[in-house]
């Protein structure tokens, strides 16, 4: 940015002046830029701003998907959708507070395994002892570019009762669960092996949002897991890429000098490496919250929100809603509250950054 | 396959002085030999790992892609098939009467939708990126400004306002409607504007002083030096658009158009429960992932020069 701002002053105020202008140059450049981003303008208005519009004016309507919702002839709803969403108990909230549950769950164990997962792999192929760290590099990215649809699908395989999952981890003693199929909660599981098996009184009791505390607390269901696993294994490359990238502007001569004044790898690491990968760690953060709150392809093809509804998420409810259902109002709505949801994670998250880093 | 950022790191290493012709060893310097060899077991130990668990799943698929539906099931890790069954390859060569699945349909439309979308790109991201790094008009900022705010809008939530769109434009169920909408790149557009921005802006004026108008200057003198650019934008256009799912699960519902990934997801979706011809699918997941593989393998610094070129960083 900086760049183009001196390239402006420079060049739009100083040179005309001080050199005769070539005539109507000027103004051939003004139509020229015009004509060169047009394309790119037309498609991004007519095929992303104005849709979102047009998808706010449907989110208060009743619509089903036929005729056209610009006619008038779908009913004006208001907010009704929002507020069927949000604050009446019914079929509709119960389901949506369950993919917010279930998707806080993804986002707090993806983000925080991918997190650190990549870091680690960033560090590993970064070391300056190994060789071959260009190979590692390679191999690890490969699932970062695959698509989602073809890595689900290998999943579906990897993670079938006695699939191959279950046939590693049994040569270690370890009797897999039916991956799919188990909608428990990890958190109420582990509560279980210290006999904790129902919900105790004050947390059955007390609901949030149509939802039992007990329920909210419930952590993310044995299938989630399988979802959290394919989005970590998935998208680590491409964080790693992104750490490797501060890494490698850790400058050698602070880590030497470091070194020599008798810092250990780990005092190093503490107090050198990671201070100077906050922003880093901040930018990945930042993108591993916004992808994972729109998980969509891989719910689509491995669980459809099942067992139980352990796996559904906003994204799935707004596109099953509007095109299995015919509900596009609500669709939308669900749609608008999500795009919502990510702005504020996303704002909160760049405060708190920011926040540290000062 | 030396990797862009070991070379940068070399080249700023490089002034300090003679010694940075030798590798740089530093966790090994000032440590005893036993945590030499400490280090250097964890570290190749954990890539040993990453490279199994990260590799191992495509061994995985491939080799059940040729194995029966029997023994899929019952030797779910065996990376040889025995029997060594061609069974769900022949599917999807169309040699199976019995079961016929689309595949070259299929593949068609994939081929023909990321072949558009990528030169659609090309050209759109080109030009965009050169005016907003290369030319001064009013109102480049505010264009600027869209191109950067389209990054902050999740993909998932344009889905309804994407069929929207379609549906009252008459494109539903149409190739127009599959590509045109894949055209906004905005990752593409700062890519292209990050390096034209690097070209001298000496070489317009001389351009210019030769006779040559903005477009020519842009086409013949300024675009031929960006080839690095636009090779990755090909690249990732080829990879995201081969691999573009939701948008044309909701742009389309005619069977006929449907993309390669498309096709497996509802073949999949169909048949939840379990075991039944793994093969097949795991033969179509290859099938899916062979030309981003090869892509990959020739090109893999593209691929990850893409993250910081952008200036995400």
């Amino acid at each position: 940015m900086t760049a183009t701002v001196t390239r402006d002053t420079s060049a739009g105020r100083t040179r005309p002046v001080r050199r005769r202008p070539v005539s109507g140059h000027r103004l051939q450049e003004r139509r020229a830029g015009w004509l060169f981003v047009a394309p790119a303008v037309v498609v991004l208005v007519v095929f992303l701003f104005a849709p979102m519009i047009m998808a706010a004016w449907v989110s208060l309507l009743d619509w089903n998907g036929q005729s056209s919702p610009f006619s008038g002839e779908a009913e004006f709803v208001g907010l009704s959708n929002y507020q069927n969403l949000l604050a009446e108990a019914g079929l509709l909230r119960g389901d949506f507070m369950l993919s917010v549950r279930n998707t806080l769950y993804y986002v707090l164990f993806n983000v925080t395994g991918v997190v650190v997962l990549s870091f680690v792999l960033a560090l590993a192929v970064n070391s300056y002892v190994l060789r071959g760290r260009s190979f590692f590099r390679t191999i690890l990215y490969f699932p970062a570019i695959t698509s989602s649809v073809a890595i689900s699908v290998l999943f579906l395989f990897l993670f079938q009762g006695a699939g191959v999952v279950n046939v590693v981890l049994s040569w270690v003693g370890v009797d897999g669960p039916t991956w799919f199929t188990d909608p428990r909660g990890v958190l109420h599981l582990a509560l279980s092996w210290f006999g904790v098996d129902g919900a105790p009184g004050a947390l059955a009791d007390t609901t949030v949002g149509g939802l039992s505390l007990w329920n909210w607390l419930s952590g993310p269901s044995v299938a989630m897991c399988t979802l959290i696993m394919l989005t970590i294994w998935t998208t680590s490359g491409t964080y790693m890429l992104f750490f490797l990238v501060g890494l490698q502007d850790v400058p050698v001569e602070l880590e030497e000098a470091a070194a020599i004044d008798g810092a250990s790898a780990w005092q190093r690491f503490r107090y050198l490496t990671l201070p100077l990968m906050r922003r880093h760690i901040t930018l990945v953060i930042t993108l591993a919250l916004i992808g994972s709150w729109q998980v969509f392809d891989q719910v689509f093809i491995l669980s459809q929100g099942g067992p139980a509804k352990t796996t559904l998420t906003p994204a799935y409810i707004s596109y099953v809603r509007s095109f299995g259902d015919g509900q596009f109002g609500v669709g939308a709505a669900v749609a608008f509250v999500l795009f919502a949801i990510i702005i504020v994670l996303t704002l909160i998250q760049r405060w708190v950054g920011r926040e540290r880093r000062a | 396959m030396s990797g862009v950022l070991d070379r940068r790191r070399r080249q700023r290493a490089a002034p300090r002085s003679a010694r940075a012709a030798v590798p740089v060893v530093l966790t090994d310097r000032y440590s005893p030999v036993s945590r030499k060899v400490l280090v250097r077991v964890i570290g190749y130990g954990l890539l040993a790992l990453g490279t199994i668990l990260y590799l191992g799943p495509f061994l995985v698929q491939l080799a059940t892609s040729f194995k029966t539906d029997a023994d899929a099931v019952a030797n779910p890790v065996a990376l040889w098939p025995s029997p060594v069954s061609t069974a769900a390859w022949a599917v999807v060569a169309g040699d199976n009467p019995a079961y016929s699945v689309p595949v070259f349909r299929w593949l068609g439309n994939s081929f023909f939708v990321t072949v558009s979308v990528t030169l659609g790109r090309l050209i759109i991201d080109s030009l965009c990126g050169y005016a907003l790094a290369r030319l001064r008009f009013r109102g480049r900022a505010v264009v600027f400004a869209g191109v950067v705010a389209v990054l902050a809008v999740p993909g998932v939530v344009l889905l309804i306002p994407k069929f929207l769109v379609l549906n009252e434009l008459g494109m539903f169920d149409s190739y127009a409607g599959m590509i045109l909408p894949l055209f906004c790149d905005a990752v593409g557009i700062l890519l292209m504007k990050t390096a034209f921005e690097a070209v001298p802006t000496e070489l317009d004026e001389a351009a210019r002083i030769d006779g040559a108008g903005v477009f020519r200057t842009f086409w013949s003198v300024i675009l031929p030096l960006v080839r690095p650019a636009l090779v990755t934008v090909t690249i990732l256009s080829f990879q995201g658009s081969w691999n573009e799912f939701t948008h044309f699960l909701v742009a389309t519902s005619d069977p006929d158009l449907a993309t390669l990934n498309l096709g497996i997801a509802r073949l999949t979706a169909g048949d939840l429960q379990g075991s039944q011809q793994f093969p097949l699918k795991l033969a179509l997941a290859t099938l899916s992932t062979i030309p981003i593989a090869i892509v990959y393998v020739f090109f893999s610094r593209y691929f990850m020069r893409s993250g910081n070129a952008t200036g995400l960083k």
